[in-house]
């Protein structure tokens, strides 16, 4: 136990000085380039401004093949970046699959005329085509689907593994000694789950809910583990991401349609007590909101967690715009910059917890939506509550 | 706009972990822990109940209880009335009894008293007879003797006949 928490405290510590680092370091990469881009390109005003903020936040809150830690900044403005790289795993139809790490690729990059970024050097006929993402190209222009353990995947499989130890953990003392009053983290971890199942599940899905408490209960914690594994100085926007969001509102939109009852069915498309003619216009509509709802849940978290990045970012690089319009400024900047990232940090906590219990919750209400039962035959269909499902 | 095109390889990926994840959980954390909650939530509740029982039956015992005494109380009362009353009865009966029976022994005495008086003067009516005789007797052996006592005698024979 001790020994976990130690190794906690050590991620975090390394975290914080990791996002320091990287931070500072990134963003006198950026100064240094855009200083040599401001020798190429004259006229530019934000160039001239000598950061790019654009490219800073966005290179934090997008994917990456490789895990930044930070650059070494080097004489003549020559930079050595120092970061993990990962492994690539790519799949094209006539290749079939290429596996291999990202650090192959390095070398010079150049800008094409679109202003993406591309790697000059090219490996197993591919290169890399960097914009505000990271996409790997065929060089003959063949499709490649990308399923490379990118910092987002490398995340999530930590907070996978967290989870995986920290659930497991407090299942066994439930295991050994079930009656006996709770302690410990297995306190916290059970008031997590009695506010799931009390206040989410519950409600929205009635006497059926303990069927689908593992999965809100998985959802909750996945989401809130990662939203605050994203929040880690160094860490990955992982939850920020529509391709995680989407994943993850598709499975809570499956479990609806698998789930949905007859009940459901007729009311959606054959709303009772409804002329015919406003049957035309009402299903349609239904129909339309049925499909809106994961595309809400999608964006809802995306957009939460994107946003909360983004800002966090821009009140960190206030520092450097304001350093760069001279030195004082950007030493004066520094504690108003402070209080309001420490103040979006603090917030960012809270609308982690908020928005994996509004994923879950809203999961929930349309899952209780999909197996409402009518109102005149409630009483029916009374399977074994204490079977879990699903 | 980039940010906004989902990745294949994350969305596999994410999908991926996310049902290990759920399978994983589901069958060693989500299953025992929400069945020794749902376990000790039930024992709790039947503890509680069970209490709540218990008191009911104390409260209840305990108004019998106080019913009982209540009632003993009251019947004590009674057995104190009712002895009382029972005492009274028994000494005014005694005293009946023993004034019925005080005047019995008068009434036997005085009968006695009179029987023995009667006796009594009948024997000494007998003693006095006979004492009369005695005399009479002896005073006609003296006065028979001669002829005019025995007609002396005679005629207080006949005086004392008349008496009679």
């Amino acid at each position: 136990m001790c020994r976990k928490r130690l190794f906690s405290l050590l991620i975090l510590a390394f975290g914080l000085f990791l996002k320091s680092f990287s931070a500072i370091a990134q963003t006198e990469e950026n100064t240094a380039m855009a200083a040599e881009e401001q020798v190429e390109v004259a006229g530019e005003e934000e160039k001239e401004e000598g950061i790019n903020i654009t490219e800073l936040v966005f290179g934090h809150v997008s994917d990456s093949h490789e895990w930044h830690l930070f650059s070494l900044h080097g004489e003549h403005g020559h930079e050595t970046e120092v970061a993990l790289p990962l492994p690539v795993i790519v799949y094209r139809p006539t290749v079939g699959f290429s596996i291999f790490p990202y650090n192959r690729f390095h070398g010079n990059w150049y800008l094409d005329e679109f202003g993406n970024k591309i790697s000059e050097v090219s490996y197993k006929g591919l290169y890399v085509e960097k914009n505000m993402k990271e996409k790997i190209r065929a060089d003959n222009g063949d499709v490649v689907y990308d399923f490379s353990i990118t910092k987002n995947v490398l995340s999530m499989i930590i907070s996978v593994v967290i989870i995986l130890m920290l659930m497991t953990s407090a299942a066994k003392k439930y295991k050994t000694a079930s009656i006996q009053a709770p302690k410990g983290f297995q306190n916290a971890l059970e008031s997590a789950i009695i506010f799931i199942r009390d206040e989410v599940a519950k409600p929205n899905l009635g006497h059926k809910y303990l069927k689908f408490m593992p999965m809100l209960l998985t959802m909750f914690f996945f989401i809130w583990v990662n939203n605050l594994l994203g929040l880690l100085p160094g860490g990955a926007n992982f939850t920020g991401n529509i391709a995680v969001t989407l994943c993850l509102s598709l499975i809570s939109f499956i479990i609806m349609i698998a789930k949905a009852n007859k009940h459901f069915w007729g009311h959606l498309l054959n709303p009772p007590g409804v002329p015919l003619g406003i049957k035309f216009l009402l299903v349609p509509i239904e129909i339309i909101s049925m499909f809106i709802k994961p595309v809400a849940l999608t964006i809802r978290l995306f957009a939460n967690i994107l946003a909360g990045h983004i800002v966090i970012l821009c009140v960190v690089s206030m520092i450097f715009i304001f350093g760069a319009l001279g030195k004082v400024a950007g030493i004066g900047f520094i504690p108003v910059s402070l209080a309001f990232s420490v103040f979006m940090f603090v917030l960012e906590l809270l609308v982690a917890a908020i928005q994996a219990f509004i994923f879950t919750n809203l999961t929930a209400v349309f899952i209780g939506q999909a197996i409402e039962e009518g109102h005149g035959h409630e009483h029916e269909a009374h399977h074994a509550p204490d079977e879990i499902i699903l | 706009m980039d940010l906004l095109t989902p990745e294949l390889g994350l969305f596999f990926w994410t999908l991926v972990a996310f049902l290990t994840l759920f399978f994983i959980l589901r069958k060693f954390a989500w299953g025992p822990i929400l069945q020794s909650l749902g376990e000790r939530e039930k024992g709790i509740a039947d503890s509680i109940a069970t209490a709540e029982r218990v008191r009911a039956e104390m409260s209840q015992l305990q108004s019998e209880n106080e019913k009982l005494m209540a009632k003993a109380i009251e019947e004590r009362t009674i057995m104190l009335r009712e002895a009382k009353e029972m005492k009274d009865r028994m000494i005014n009966e005694a005293k009946e009894q023993a004034k019925v029976e005080a005047n019995k022994i008068i009434a036997d005495a005085q009968l006695q008293i009179t029987q023995q008086k009667n006796a009594a003067l009948t024997e000494v009516k007998n003693e006095i007879g006979n004492l009369a005789v005695e005399v009479a007797s002896r005073i006609l052996r003296k006065e028979l003797s001669a002829a005019d006592g025995q007609d002396a005698y005679n005629k207080m024979l006949t005086e004392d006949i008349t008496l009679n």
